[in-house]
């Protein structure tokens, strides 16, 4: 399993950075996004600080959006994915590495992000340690999530458009409690954010634990 | 001698149409089978049912020993499916494509390389983005890529079409040298004459199921085992002389 893992996640990485898609249009798309916050909110920069840990993780959702997407649109192109079902590769191991690979490209673009919120919105980092564990706890579960119902989605001709209405709700927990960790990680109150990273690894738990079981038998249906 | 493909009555629903009506196949090991038939005959669904990409819903099918209608996923390591799509990742390169290829199914990153020697694509076609290829070209990284995985079972879906006439001869070179090696071949196609030449067997279906067979390649009458309907194959160039059709059983 695990080495399957990394032949389909060696293989999503290798094609996103040979079509440079993430680079050129994630990122600056994510980057715009903040920007766009920054425009509406500037008049109020103490708001904008305020909201910063909110308007970074809805950024982070919209972007990751276009990630799993496109980890699905790669399997589309030229019948990928029946390619991918006569490999023969364990289920569990595709899921793991598709959700693997989404997920260092949303670690990189948080990384991204965070400088963005920094230079844009002058919000000064603390806590690091929550900060940490909240964006781990929250990139696991977004791409576990998305890649659940990036498979739920790949075989139908409105994917597109499906797969924005059926991941937003799912993932709402995620960009709620992600956003209160992080509140209170820079308030300096990690009291109050405790709890709530503590709900985005029991969110992550439950959807990698779904996906290894579950993707193998969707990845037939799609 | 040992069956790679044993079906029996058997079934594929494709939504509720039976685009497999009750196939009944014996495809010996070593052998190089041909399927004719007119377009919507079967063809493509015979040969994604034996890859287990389509199931079996009736009948009994039992494919290089694995049951499908119990596992459809377990013979898939051995498998090599050539269709009409090429399977390949446009962005990666062709030598990405052909390791990804290789080791997925198992097989080694030397298997790829000794692939892309056998097909002519080690030199500056290694590193060019298969996006970046001609039809023709994206047709030999495909076929390189059956070649790589060291499949047990050829399932070929027209495997000539755009190629130029270099790449069909080494193809037909490629596909005998697999089946004296070990390997069975299925081979669907249109192209009568190079196709039954490679054969030494064919088949005929219509409808969802297999009509008739002839026994080895050489100059038999294919349409004295025309479809019912009307949708039977071209006849081939020895059928003029009057020589009967040596007609056998697809189940041997």
């Amino acid at each position: 399993m695990w080495r399957d893992a990394a032949l389909v996640a060696g293989k999503d990485l290798r094609i996103e950075a040979r079509s440079r898609v993430g680079v050129n249009q994630v990122v600056p798309f994510a980057l715009l996004v903040l920007i766009v916050f920054a425009f509406a909110l500037d008049s109020d920069r103490n708001t904008l600080v305020a909201a910063g840990p909110g308007l970074f993780w809805v950024t982070v959702l919209f972007s990751g959006l276009l990630a799993i997407q496109r980890s699905f649109v790669i399997e589309s192109d030229d019948d990928a994915r029946d390619a991918l079902r006569l490999s023969g590769l364990d289920g569990a191991g595709i899921f793991l590495g598709k959700a693997g690979a989404v997920a260092a490209q949303l670690a990189l673009l948080e990384a991204v992000l965070t400088l963005g919120v920094i230079v844009l919105y002058g919000v000064q980092l603390q806590g690091p340690v929550m900060l940490l564990l909240t964006c781990v706890a929250a990139t696991i579960g977004l791409a576990a999530a998305g890649t659940v119902y990036g498979i739920i989605a790949a075989g139908l001709r409105v994917r597109d458009t499906l797969l924005p209405l059926l991941v937003l709700p799912v993932l709402a927990p995620v960009l709620l409690a992600a956003a209160r960790a992080c509140e209170a990680a820079l308030a300096g109150t990690p009291a109050e954010g405790w709890p709530w990273v503590r709900l985005l690894f029991v969110f992550a738990t439950i959807y990698v634990t779904f996906g290894v079981v579950a993707f193998g038998p969707l990845l037939e249906e799609a | 001698m040992a069956s790679a493909v044993r079906l029996r009555s058997a079934v594929s629903l494709l939504g509720r149409f039976p685009a497999l009506a009750g196939v009944d196949l014996d495809v010996a090991v070593g052998e190089i089978l041909l399927i004719q038939g007119a377009n919507g005959a079967g063809k493509t669904t015979l040969l994604r049912a034996c890859a287990g990409l389509a199931s079996f819903s009736a009948g009994e099918a039992e494919v290089l020993g694995h049951d499908l209608r119990q596992d459809r996923k377990a013979v898939r390591r051995r498998i090599g499916l050539l269709g009409h799509a090429t399977f390949l990742y446009d962005d990666l390169t062709v030598s990405d494509n052909l390791m990804f290829s290789a080791r997925s199914a198992g097989a080694s990153a030397e298997s790829a390389a000794d692939a892309m020697a056998r097909l002519g694509l080690d030199g500056r076609l290694r590193d060019v983005p298969t996006g970046r290829l001609s039809a023709g070209q994206r047709r030999r990284v495909a076929i390189a890529a059956v070649i790589a995985r060291r499949a047990d079972l050829w399932l070929l879906d027209e495997p000539h079409a755009g190629l130029d006439a270099a790449g069909r001869n080494l193809l037909d070179h490629l596909v005998r040298e697999a089946a004296a090696g070990g390997a069975t071949v299925l081979l669907a196609s249109h192209e009568l004459d190079r196709a039954a030449a490679l054969a030494t067997r064919t088949v005929v279906m219509a409808g969802g199921q297999v009509t008739g067979g002839l026994l080895a390649t050489g100059d038999v009458r294919i349409s004295d085992l025309a479809a019912p309907g009307g949708a039977g194959p071209s006849p081939r160039g020895g059928a003029q002389d009057g020589a009967p059709a040596r007609k056998a059983s697809n189940v041997a």
